[in-house]
């Protein structure tokens, strides 16, 4: 099992959220995040001040699946949050020991 | 149609005497009473209307102040407004207008006069028929004094402890606010000189503006506003709530210079409040539309604040004299206003003094420019409007500071850095605003 961990322009999460839809995916977890990479900030006038914009608003969507869908995932979040124009975002993959269905009990690829 | 219920009335109390005539033959004519119970009205009205510029007021610095802030900016505007009622009845109305009661004429009032009404159901013999009942002229006056100590609170926000800010508030609103008043609206010295200011861009708005430049300075900025030479804008926590309390201030600027015609008796006084309240309008437009044009050319891009700023300096603008100008004239004095509010607020963060909300470019620069402009429509002179704006602004800047200094040095004025930090809602009052939300 895999945790993919995404973040993504705003505005693709529905058309992100659709795509993992149709390839199959059962759950995902959203979060409103900010942060920085390599668009970082940029600045704005309030009241006739300059300020800096340091984090920039992001969705960070976490998803657990098996380890043969994971190429298939990755691929989609790619395709679909893709503007080609910079703050696109990141996709992380990272290994998962154990997971449990809190309702049943079952465990790891079936609680998925 | 608009003039049917005015005149059904008017036809209804003329034809009363004639049918009293039997009975009393000293029961007043309209025409004797008439105007009395006209500019009662007007006050009343124009009263409730200037008495809702404090939900104005709160709404617009609740909007402007951080999250972390609104429990307290909405603490303090209903305290303040409630002091200065009391205030105002207890020391200020007659300290204010001290007809014949001047402890030194033209210049200062009875010390301590405690305002009284008329008696219930008072007889037209004993009602001040050449004006308007006592009742409806003290809230009249009641809710300008509570304007300008509104100014002050919105400077001086997200900073100041509560109780010393209503210590200072019972001071403006019972003695400063007063003396200075009673110099022009209360027939004082400078009334003698010829010094105009029809509804009070200087004797409520500069007074206001002063008063939050004095303890502004002496309270100084937030902390992390001014840091190595930059200026670190604190966006305000509610925009929507600081446009409605725009517009509530709009309206209720309809009373504050509608009412102060101080008449409704007369075709040529009722017509003069409706120029005054077109005029108004007027200036408020141009206010906020040349914030607008200018916010965009400078800065690229709209700065709502300041459009919400401009409208008010335009109203501030158009305050000494609303009834003398075209719409015209109206027109370009509120824009102007809104111009200097744009260049005020940047050019006050250069000073490093920190005005959350915009007060003193709205209410003392474009107060100044207010009562400058009288010239160009009234009948006052450069010279006498120049007295009457230092005059009042030495008098208010002076006895607030030294009053602020005070505060200081006893009780103190600003809370610990640590509750600055936590923000004043949940450190000094352990409530918040918005609990469901985080921290802002």
């Amino acid at each position: 099992m895999k945790l993919i961990i995404a973040t993504i322009k705003p505005f693709k999460l529905e058309e992100v959220r659709e795509a993992l839809t149709e390839a199959g995916i059962r759950g995902m977890m959203v979060t409103e995040i900010k942060g920085f990479g390599s668009q970082s900030g940029h600045t704005e006038i309030y009241r006739g001040a300059e300020y800096a914009v340091n984090f920039v608003p992001k969705v960070k969507i976490e998803i657990v699946v098996t380890d043969t869908m994971v190429d298939q995932i990755v691929e989609t979040i790619t395709k679909t949050a893709q503007t080609g124009k910079i703050g696109d975002g990141k996709i992380f993959v990272i290994d998962v020991n154990q997971a449990v269905r809190v309702r049943t009990g079952e465990k790891d690829e079936d609680a998925i | 149609m608009k003039i049917n219920k005015p005149l059904l009335v008017g036809m209804a109390l003329t034809a009363l005497p004639t049918l009293a005539l039997a009975q009393d033959a000293t029961t007043p004519s309209f025409d004797e009473i008439g105007p009395y119970i006209m500019t009662t009205l007007l006050f009343c009205m124009a009263g409730f209307l200037v008495f809702f510029m404090a939900a104005g007021f709160a709404m617009l610095e609740g909007g402007l102040v951080r999250s972390k802030n609104v429990t307290m900016q909405m603490t303090k505007n209903i305290s303040l407004y409630s002091f200065a009622a009391v205030m105002y009845w207890l020391i200020g109305f007659n300290l204010m207008y001290p007809g014949d009661g001047w402890s030194v004429v033209g210049w200062l009032g009875p010390f301590f006069s405690v305002t009284t009404l008329d008696p219930v159901g008072v007889s037209a013999a004993d009602a001040a028929l050449d004006y308007a009942s006592i009742g409806s002229d003290f809230f009249f006056q009641l809710v300008f004094v509570a304007a300008t100590a509104s100014i002050v609170s919105g400077a001086l926000a997200e900073r100041i402890k509560l109780w010393p800010f209503l210590i200072f508030v019972v001071v403006l609103t019972g003695i400063l606010y007063p003396i200075s008043g009673s110099w022009k609206w209360g027939e004082g010295w400078l009334d003698a000189r010829g010094f105009s200011d029809f509804a009070g861009s200087t004797v409520v708005h500069s007074v206001g503006g002063w008063a939050a430049l004095a303890g502004a300075i002496v309270l100084g900025p937030r902390i992390g506003k001014y840091k190595d030479g930059r200026v670190n804008p604190m966006p305000g926590s509610n925009l929507a709530l600081a446009t409605l309390g725009t517009f509530i201030l709009w309206l209720g600027w309809f009373g504050f210079n509608g009412g102060s015609q101080l008449a409704m008796g007369t075709v040529g006084d009722v017509s003069d409040v409706s120029r005054i309240f077109a005029n108004t309008n007027m200036a408020a437009a141009t206010g906020a539309i040349a914030a607008l044009v200018l916010t965009q050319l400078l800065y690229k891009k709209v700065d709502l604040t300041m459009v919400l700023n401009g409208a008010l300096a335009g109203l501030v603008s158009i305050t000494a004299e609303p009834l003398a100008p075209s719409l015209f004239g109206a027109l370009w004095i509120g824009a102007v206003g809104g111009v200097i509010v744009v260049f005020a607020v940047p050019f006050l963060d250069k000073m490093k003094i920190d005005d959350v909300v915009g007060a003193i470019p709205v209410h003392l620069f474009a107060g100044i420019w207010g009562t400058i402009a009288v010239v160009f429509y009234g009948d006052a002179t450069i010279t006498t409007q120049l007295t009457g704006i230092v005059a009042y602004g030495v008098f208010t800047f002076i006895g607030s500071i030294a009053v602020w200094y005070i505060l200081k040095a006893t009780v103190g004025i600003r809370v610990s850095e640590e509750d600055e930090i936590n923000g004043l809602d949940m450190s000094e009052l352990g409530m918040e605003a918005y609990p469901e939300f985080s921290k802002g």
